[in-house]
């Protein structure tokens, strides 16, 4: 049995990081896009706890909880954005919405 | 005191500027009357005090104007000798002038009243303060006044185009003029570092022989004559003169006649010292002068307004000055200037009670039969024909003839070609003011022909007894508003008429020639303003034989042998020259009168046989030379078409504008290039971001490995 090293941490937060990654341009739905945000918070936050837990220090976890508070924020702000959207176009595709273009 | 002379004029101009809508018009019209006249007393005060031949200037600084390193330059009036000629001839004629503006404006309205006084008075303020002024800058303030007054005037009826158009063109014409003068003026203030009329004409004195100065004299004379001849309207800047003629008539007397076109002459005559210093450019303001003088009177033996023959006639006479400016006589000019000036006046009055009296009638050939009814206007026109026709014993026959004997003595190596021209012209003189006389006076009334469909010379023949009153009818079916046979002057315009005619017959006798008996008392009077005026300069200038060592003081040019005080050992040679010379001028005054009684008046039908035989003279005559087309085809067309092919569609439109445009088009394009990259999917956005990241990130990563 290899004992857990922060390395293993390290790798499971890049991978988590690069699925939320892949799913915000993957996919097509605004929701689904959220959601793949929130599990790229996840895996900064993993990050910041094993690496805190590592050095012996309890900021990583201090910053962790600071990012849950916003995740959960943005989460309601987003939610309610994306509600916003759909009762304007019908649609959750993100590709519907090109307003921003000249 | 001196100061009061311009200050009268100048407080009449803003009372009636600032409150003329509300004057009545003899209120506003006696005030600008009693300016001109309080101007007068105090003029004529002020000259009794320097009357003496050895009296000093009067002098008043008001303050110091500009003061810049070696530049200095007090606002200063003199009055001497010279300046007590033009003063007195500004305020009492321009005084006689404004009383007969009263009668002559007087169909104006209340506020068009009041401000064409306050233009007068306002001219005559800067007439005075030109003359007054004691350096160039000063006389310059007066002589860009004068050009501002003038336009104004000219352009005073300005919803007349043809109006509007001339002021414009006196006003242009007179800066090329302008700008002659400047540059003449800074050349004498870098050469003699100074610009106070005495102690330039002492430092060109003194300075002359040095090298090199000569040619420096030669040059700003040369540029102040270009300035004179924008102001008195010689060649080539005359073109403006007869365009100015669309002023009122009284306007046309007092500034296109009597004081504001001598402001050339004048200036030379200010400037003797300096022009005798340089005898190139003498003989260039006589060449030019003489040669206006002709140009201008056959001009105007053709043309048929009325006004316009006069203003031929002025150039002509001007042109008559600056010959006696060019060949030293600078006593004889100015003798001349204040002549013309009384016969000059009255010849425009008269012309313009004949304009009034027919209703605004200026066609000569339109006239006819006026003596009937018009007898003070006849007769006092007549007195002023004979005196600018040089009629012996009146005014103009003094002065014209003393110009003619100082060109026929002068030391000018043209002096016979210059003299010859200029009796030519003397014969063309009394010939176009009778031909005047005889077609605006006598013979039968014409018919106001509206517009010259009919041919000039058949209309008069067919007239007989009963035209008169197919005239009037004629009148009448037109509604021209003067059917009534035209009126004399009334008083207020009669009166100035007749004092003008005095003065056209007395004003001769204070130049009365020793050749008559006469002890020419305006050239002695003269004299000390043409010589270098303050008393060291003099001095110098008689000590500078005796000290051979300091050549400086020498007088290189002698200005006039009659000046000099060797003139009596010649002088019984030439009272039989100048009696003889007198002899000649007088026939050729009677036989310019008597060719334009048999052409005019005795046999109409010659004229037009000479019009047919003499055809092509005839049309260039009528045409002015077609220097007006001249002028417009070399330079107005050049610069119209420089201006909108060059400036305009060239630099302007395609240039600057192009500039500007060019760099919005610039952007535009870059813009519909870099557009294509935001396609507004959040996503994309997204992507590059993460990229960009991604690399940043790599790119550091990098860096860290190597190391």
């Amino acid at each position: 049995m290899v004992p857990l090293t922060v390395n293993h941490y390290l790798a499971l937060s890049g991978v988590l990081f690069a699925i939320g990654t892949a799913g915000v341009f993957l996919r097509r739905n605004l929701i689904t896009v959220l959601l793949s945000i929130e599990i790229m918070l996840n895996a900064v936050n993993l990050t910041f706890v094993a690496v805190g837990r590592y050095r012996g220090s309890v900021d990583g976890q201090i910053i962790t909880f600071f990012v849950m508070t916003v995740a959960a924020a943005e989460a309601a702000v987003g939610l309610a954005l994306i509600i916003a959207l759909f009762r304007h176009r019908e649609t959750l595709s993100p590709d519907a919405f090109t307003a921003l273009k000249w | 005191m001196l100061l009061l002379i311009p200050l009268f004029p100048l407080v009449g101009f803003v009372v009636n500027a600032c409150l003329g809508r509300r004057l009545t018009k003899s209120i506003s019209g006696g005030l600008a009357c009693a300016a001109m006249i309080a101007s007068f007393a105090v003029s004529a005060l002020l000259v009794s005090r320097i009357l003496g031949h050895d009296a000093a200037p009067l002098e008043f600084t008001l303050f110091e104007w500009m003061t810049s390193g070696t530049l200095h330059v007090p606002f200063t009036l003199r009055l001497d000798h010279l300046a007590a000629v033009m003063i007195l001839v500004v305020t009492g004629i321009g005084s006689l002038i404004h009383i007969y503006s009263t009668g002559y404006m007087h169909e104006e309205s209340d506020s068009e009243y009041a401000r064409y006084f306050s233009y007068l008075n306002l001219f005559a303020s800067f007439m005075l303060i030109l003359v007054l002024g004691a350096n160039f800058p000063v006389m310059f303030v007066g002589w860009e006044g004068v050009g501002l007054c003038s336009y104004l005037l000219i352009g005073f009826w300005f919803r007349k185009q043809s109006a509007a158009d001339a002021g414009k063109k006196a006003f242009v014409v007179n800066r090329v003029g302008d700008f002659g003068f400047v540059l003449g003026m800074l050349l004498i203030f870098a050469t003699f570092g100074t610009l106070d009329f005495q102690l330039v004409a002492a430092a060109a004195d003194t300075r002359a022989i040095e090298h090199g100065a000569i040619g420096v004299i030669t040059a700003a004379t040369l540029l102040l004559f270009l300035g004179a001849t924008g102001k008195s309207a010689q060649i080539p800047l005359y073109v403006w003169l007869p365009d100015a003629m669309e002023g009122p008539t009284p306007v046309s007397a007092l500034i296109h006649a009597a004081t504001m076109v001598t402001a050339g002459v004048y200036m030379i005559g200010r400037n003797a010292v300096l022009f005798s210093h340089a005898p190139i450019t003498l003989s260039m303001v006589a060449a030019i002068g003489v040669a206006t003088a002709l140009m201008a009177g056959t001009i105007g033996l053709v043309q048929n307004d009325i006004k316009r023959v006069l203003a031929y006639s002025t150039v002509s006479q001007l042109g008559y000055m600056f010959l006696a400016m060019g060949v030293g006589a600078f006593a004889a000019g100015i003798f001349h200037l204040y002549t013309h000036a009384f016969f000059k006046a009255l010849l425009f009055l008269g012309s313009g009670a004949v304009i009034h009296a027919l209703a605004g009638e200026q066609d000569l050939r339109n006239m006819g039969g006026l003596k009937k009814y018009l007898p003070v206007t006849y007769w006092t026109f007549l007195i002023g024909a004979l005196a600018i026709a040089g009629v012996p014993l009146l005014s103009g026959f003094f002065s014209k003839d003393e110009i003619l004997f100082k060109t026929f003595t002068a030391t000018n190596p043209n002096r016979l070609l210059l003299w010859g021209i200029g009796m030519v012209t003397s014969l063309l003189t009394a010939t176009y003011m009778f031909r005047l006389v005889f077609l605006a006076f006598h013979g039968e009334r014409r018919v106001t022909a509206h517009g010259s469909a009919h041919p000039e010379e058949e209309e008069p023949v067919a007239q007989t007894g009963h035209a008169q009153a197919a005239a009037v009818a004629h009148h009448d079916s037109h509604g021209h508003g003067h059917a009534h046979a035209p009126h004399d002057a009334p008083p207020s315009m009669a009166i100035p008429l007749i004092v003008l005619a005095i003065g056209s017959v007395v004003a001769g006798y204070v130049g009365v020639p020793h050749a008559l008996g006469g002890s020419n008392r305006i050239e002695q009077f003269l004299e000390p303003s043409f010589e270098v005026s303050d008393g060291r300069g003099r001095l110098e200038a008689a000590g500078g034989g005796a000290q051979s060592s300091e050549p400086a003081g020498v007088r290189p040019v002698a200005l006039q042998e009659s000046h000099a005080p060797d003139a009596t050992e010649s002088s019984h040679d030439n009272t039989s020259t100048e009696l003889m010379l007198m002899a000649l001028s007088s026939g050729v005054a009677l036989a310019g009168i008597g060719i334009a009684w048999y052409f005019w008046l005795r046999n109409r039908e010659a004229v037009a046989a000479m019009t047919a035989r003499f055809h092509g003279p005839y049309t260039v005559l009528l045409h002015k030379y077609y220097v007006d087309e001249l002028y417009d085809a070399a330079i107005v067309q050049p610069i119209k078409l420089l201006s909108t092919g060059g400036l305009w569609k060239g630099a302007d439109a395609g240039l600057i504008d192009g500039a500007v445009n060019g760099v919005g088009q610039t952007v535009r394009a870059t813009s519909g290039v870099l557009r294509r990259a935001q396609t507004g999917s959040v996503r994309t956005y997204a992507a590059s971001l993460f990229l960009g990241v991604v690399l940043i990130l790599g790119w550091y990563l990098l860096k860290t490995l190597r190391t």
